[in-house]
């Protein structure tokens, strides 16, 4: 089964990509070129690959760990959706996810 | 004063090479360059080497450095300056190149943000993803405010002594500050999007103490808008507006403060008129890695060719190849001679091996 997500990415334009298991989102978002940084390569140092999830999803996803809702709080572009995509593993769970790349 | 203007021959120093970025591109090439007897000067905004190996992942082991199955970025950083040592490389920290610029002699001239004017015939710019700056809070109209009533870090207390204080952020920066400047202010009020903190447990109940005792206010919630005299044009600030989920809070405030971490911007590079691939990398030829402008290269992850891979060690051979022309552009009168470490005494002597 191929599993796809949804992205609109940062410069305004939407995709449906395929995803890859076992990789992180953002090194999914990274390599399709959608405006994704992944600076500091999933360490929770950079917050260059937060998202906004799909509010259907927001409660499908696994919940945030305490040391993402901390890089979370440094972040002026915060809403409730918000979250950092090296921190979501992907599998064919995700199937149908949606998200926006947040601003810079 | 702008620093442009700050030209004083006493700030003015020469060196071969001006290399923008001390992260493991920049050290590296320190090392080439010395084997051609070329001296190097590195500038960077952070407070040590390493550049992004230092400051965002130091204990992160990295796999796919040659000869080393397994290093931490630290330890990567901390090699590169034993192997750059013996060529006394000058590192010129906390600050940011604000301008490049060439001169009538034809050599390069730098001017940081504090004020320093650096001088060579060749600049590399090893600057990875660019400078780490504050991030700024996201609301239309801000530019006004900022270094007058809106700041992302204390210089000087006095700016906020007296004042109605509004600090945002949930970390250490955000906590201490509150709680070093809450003697000295009118009044203080702390604005973090949840109730519960990062920053470490005693600071934290610190501020709660403060709160219960009526000495501070929390608010819980987002920046919403910033309200100044005359809507804001010359940056004197009255009012900060805090959304939350129950409703909008404004705060009668002349200091604004935010904590909101270090983001990686291009920042300055993007005005020196150089090529850029995507408007975030600087496009170089493969052969030497010199930009559009003859005398400015750029190595490393700042940098875009065709096939172009994000790794160090790409910006090692990147540097090794600039250093080359580096060589030819500084020493026009002598003679380039491509010498092995293993074999040549003078590259041993220089190494100070021999």
């Amino acid at each position: 089964m191929m599993a796809n997500f949804h992205v609109t990415t940062r410069t305004g334009e939407k995709r449906t990509l395929e995803g890859v298991d076992g990789w992180r989102l953002m090194e999914l978002l990274r390599d399709y070129k959608t405006g994704i940084e992944g600076i500091c390569g999933g360490q929770l140092d950079c917050a260059s690959c937060h998202i906004y999830v799909d509010p259907d999803w927001v409660g499908r996803l696994p919940e945030p760990r305490d040391e993402e809702e901390a890089k979370l709080d440094e972040l002026p572009s915060w809403e409730e959706n918000s979250r950092l995509a090296c921190q979501i593993i992907w599998g064919e769970d995700l199937d149908g996810l949606t998200l926006t790349v947040a601003p810079d | 004063m702008s620093p442009a203007d700050f030209v004083s021959p006493l700030h003015s120093q020469e060196t071969d090479v001006l290399i923008i970025g001390a992260g493991p591109v920049g050290l590296f090439a320190v090392f080439e360059l010395g084997l051609l007897g070329l001296k190097a000067r590195l500038i960077d905004t952070l407070d040590r080497p390493g550049g992004q190996c230092a400051e965002l992942y130091p204990e992160k082991p990295i796999y796919d450095i040659p000869g080393w199955p397994t290093i931490s970025g630290q330890a990567l950083t901390d090699r590169l300056m034993e192997q750059a040592a013996p060529f006394e490389p000058d590192f010129r920290f906390n600050q940011r190149v604000e301008s490049l610029t060439k001169r009538p002699d034809g050599r390069f001239q730098i001017v940081t943000d504090a004020g320093e004017v650096h001088v060579a015939p060749v600049v590399f710019i090893a600057a990875g993803a660019g400078s780490f700056t504050p991030r700024r809070p996201k609301l239309d109209g801000i530019a006004p405010y900022e270094g007058k009533s809106l700041f992302y870090a204390v210089r000087e207390r006095a700016e906020f002594e007296g004042r109605d204080l509004v600090i945002v952020g949930g970390g250490d920066s955000a906590l201490d500050w509150t709680l070093d400047l809450l003697p000295a202010v009118k009044s203080l009020t702390l604005v973090h999007r949840r109730d519960k903190f990062r920053a470490a447990p005693h600071t934290v109940q610190a501020m709660e103490t403060a709160v219960a005792e009526g000495r501070m206010n929390f608010v819980m919630g987002d920046l919403e808008r910033l309200t100044g005299k005359n809507g804001g044009a010359n940056g004197e600030l009255t009012a900060v507006t805090v959304k939350s989920k129950t409703g909008s809070t404004t705060i009668a405030a002349d200091r604004l403060l935010t904590f909101f971490g270090l983001n990686i911007e291009l920042g300055p590079i993007a005005d020196w008129s150089l090529d850029l691939e995507d408007g975030k990398q600087i496009r170089v030829g493969t052969d030497k890695f010199q930009t559009t402008t003859p005398g400015i290269f750029a190595i490393g992850d700042i940098n875009w060719y065709p096939g172009k891979l994000k790794l160090i060690l790409s910006g090692f051979h990147e540097g090794a190849l600039a250093a080359q022309e580096a060589f030819r552009i500084a020493r026009p009168d002598e003679k380039l001679r491509f010498q092995y470490t293993t074999s040549s005494s003078e590259l041993q002597k220089r190494l100070k091996v021999a």
